[in-house]
């Protein structure tokens, strides 16, 4: 068993856990997409991206692409909830909790790809 | 490349999860603990408020408490922040610097960049191995001359003199060990444009490698070496490099050729000389007479194998002649920095003398010895190390030789006008009377600065407009290359020197002679003549006026209507037989 191995796939399926987590629900409801589950989804990816970093692989290159991809997208989603509560007069809208959320599906995807080729490159190894 | 951009990556993975999960921490605490807003009421700080804090605690900014003045749970927290976060943040950008200065990352960041260089050069270009004397010097001519260079060399310190140097072309250097091929392949030995590899360091071993590594990966390229040993010139004959140049051998038979016909190495150096330099002054050196050559080295045994036909008597002194040899002419056992050795080789009654050991104390000493006993000698020093410049020229010697200037000298010559090297070996078959009187014409026209020294091809590019004459208009002749595109009464300050067609040569071709497509000729003169001569070669109006003695029309519009004039004239002189000739038709 190897350490890297574990803490590499541990931290790509909980950002895909947890991103899936985050979306779940109705789009526009406050209730069902909550700030700290946000912020988790933001940290395990970021987490997951710096651990691709490095890989001198076709795979690991294409993986770190994907977390890239995540990135970008979750950045956006947090650049959104930002601006929407503190930088306008009318605050967090549902209207722009459903942008934050479709961006952080968008995510969503990303990750599954990751995850998807995770799984593939391992079974690939076990041969 | 890739290996730079994953090092970094490498490395950095650390400080960055470290930083990461600091911040994570560290707002995590601050959006959970309660605080309180101006009214006394609870307020959670969101996360943007949080990494907005994080951000200026971390960084050691430090605004104060925004938005709100903390509580006292929040100050507790405030301060394990503020002690964590600036220490991760200290040693993500200790660990970002100490990366950056990693010797292998510089080194994988030199190599790229200069690679990138190489790529990047769209012209010809030659690879210099070795930027030493001989080196920095012909980076410096080849470079006033518009010709790029990529400079290889294992000595760091020259490679920064080489990038303090201001030259005219930007030179691409790299230290490295040119003895390993793949620096030599960095340096662009594979690109079609690399034109030639020049081996120019002072070790003949290295200068083989090179040659060989050169041969073997880019078969079509001119490999120009410099070699002291005549095994290792036949070593690299052997594998075909194309031109191998022995300093010593070179001055050898130059020094020969200036006993036997003296106008003859005088046109030699003034052709040779770098643009814009005064004339040199003619050396004579006694051709009759007993000649002492210290040092029976390599240079010593080359000067005896060419001056031991001449009709000077010759004497060689040598301090070890058990490790170099003996001559077959008389010998003296001594250093020759004494005066007893040199009066026993008869320097009373001598009318030169060669001061040509390897050490340049002894030859100094040698020649100032020679002096005292001697006044009248005309001596000649080898000189082995540029630095000792000042206290040659205090000795006055008449010669000085310095072995990687006259490689130099030998291989700027060969680059930037090739049918030089042609026209001086032909010379050599002339008699010294010819070119006496050459030299007083080049000097006629020249005036006290050496002429400059030029070759036109005459095809597509060296001469555009003469291949865009009509097809039955006959190529012009060397005497109208000659003429002035200004005013075609005057004559440019030059001299046709030789003609090359096909493979035949003809020295001072005639001027009246028709030029064909692929003559190759080459000039000498005043530097303004090449300018003037290249509109002419290259404007297809001045080529017709030098021709014809007339500028006919450019424009679309004027050629018409001239024409026009011309048919209407035409019809007026046949209607009226007694009618005036048109006064301005050109044919």
């Amino acid at each position: 068993m190897n350490p890297e191995k574990v803490v590499f796939g541990f931290f790509i399926l909980l950002a895909l856990t947890l991103n899936v987590g985050f979306v779940y629900g109705d789009i526009a409801d406050p209730n069902h997409h909550h700030v700290w589950e946000f912020a988790a989804v933001f940290l395990v990816n970021g987490i997951a991206t710096v651990l691709k970093l490095g890989d001198r692989t076709q795979m690991g290159a294409v993986l770190l692409a994907t977390s890239l991809v995540a990135m970008l997208q979750l950045f956006a989603a947090a650049l959104v909830w930002t601006i929407a509560a503190h930088g306008t007069e009318a605050g967090m809208t549902p209207g722009s909790l459903a942008s934050v959320v479709s961006l952080a599906v968008g995510a969503v995807v990303a990750n599954v790809v990751s995850v998807v080729l995770l799984i593939v490159e391992t079974v690939l190894l076990r041969r | 490349m890739d290996s730079i951009f994953f090092l970094i990556f490498r490395r950095m993975r650390a400080p960055l999860l470290a930083l990461m999960l600091t911040y994570a921490v560290a707002m995590a605490g601050l959006v959970a603990i309660p605080g309180q807003d101006a009214a006394g009421s609870p307020v959670h700080m969101s996360f943007f408020e949080a990494f907005y804090f994080v951000s200026y605690t971390a960084t050691t900014i430090g605004y104060g408490e925004i938005p709100f003045p903390l509580t006292g749970a929040q100050r507790i927290w405030a301060t394990f922040c503020v002690y964590g976060t600036v220490i991760v943040w200290l040693y993500s950008i200790g660990s970002l610097i100490a990366l950056l200065q990693d010797k292998s990352l510089q080194r994988a960041i030199q190599e790229r960049r200069f690679g990138t260089q190489v790529r990047s050069i769209r012209e010809p270009f030659y690879l210099i191995c070795g930027y030493g004397q001989t080196g920095s010097g012909l980076v410096r001519a080849l470079t006033d001359r518009g010709q790029r260079v990529v400079v290889l060399d294992n000595n760091p310190d020259r490679v920064d003199l080489l990038k303090l140097e201001n030259l005219h072309e930007y030179v691409p250097a790299l230290r490295a060990d040119v003895r390993r091929p793949d620096n030599l392949l960095l340096a662009g030995l594979r690109l079609p444009n690399c034109r030639g590899v020049l081996a120019l360091t002072s070790d003949n071993d290295v200068n083989l490698r090179v040659a060989l590594a050169a041969k073997l990966m880019h078969p079509s390229a001119t490999v120009i070496c410099r070699a002291d040993s005549h095994e290792v010139e036949a070593n690299m004959a052997s594998f075909g490099t194309d031109h191998i140049y022995d300093p010593f051998d070179i001055f050898a038979l130059y020094f020969a050729t200036a006993l036997e016909a003296p106008c003859l190495t005088l046109l030699g150096d003034w052709l040779g000389e770098l643009r814009g330099t005064e004339l040199p002054e003619p050396i004579q050196p006694p051709s009759h007479g007993l000649w002492v050559i210290c040092g029976y080295g390599r240079f010593g045994k080359a000067l005896y194998a060419h001056l031991k036909t001449q009709d000077v008597e010759l004497v060689v002194v040598e301090a070890r002649p058990e490790r170099t040899g003996k001559p077959d002419c008389l010998m003296v056992h001594g250093p020759g920095t004494e005066a007893a050795t040199l009066e026993e080789a008869g320097i009373h009654r001598a009318v030169g003398l060669i001061a040509g050991t390897d050490n340049d104390a002894n030859n100094l000493s040698i020649v100032m010895t020679a002096k005292a006993l001697n006044p009248g000698l005309f001596t000649v020093m080898r000189e082995n190390h540029l630095m000792n410049r000042e206290l040659f020229d205090a000795v006055g010697a008449d010669i000085l030789m310095h072995p990687s200037l006259i490689v130099a000298h030998r291989i700027r010559i060969l680059l930037t006008a090739p049918l030089l090297t042609d026209f001086v070996t032909h010379a050599r078959f002339e008699e010294d009377a010819w070119a006496c009187e050459l030299i007083s014409r080049i000097a006629a026209l020249a005036h006290d600065r050496v002429p400059d020294v030029w070759q036109v091809q005459i095809d597509a590019e060296g001469a555009y407009a003469m291949l865009k004459l009509r097809r039955d208009e006959p190529f012009p002749t060397i005497g109208d290359l000659l003429r002035d595109p200004r005013d075609r009464g005057c004559r440019f300050p030059a001299i046709a020197l030789m003609r090359r067609r096909g493979n035949g040569t003809s020295l001072l071709p005639d001027l009246g002679e028709r030029l064909r497509e692929d003559d190759q000729i080459l000039f000498c003169g005043r530097p303004g003549a090449h300018a003037g001569m290249l509109w002419t070669l290259q404007n297809i109006h001045a080529l017709t006026y030098v021709l014809h003695g007339e500028s006919p029309p450019r424009g679309f519009i004027w050629t018409w209507l001239l024409r026009r004039q011309q048919r209407r004239a035409a019809v007026r002189a046949d209607h009226d037989d007694d009618g005036k000739p048109p006064a301005d038709a050109a044919p």
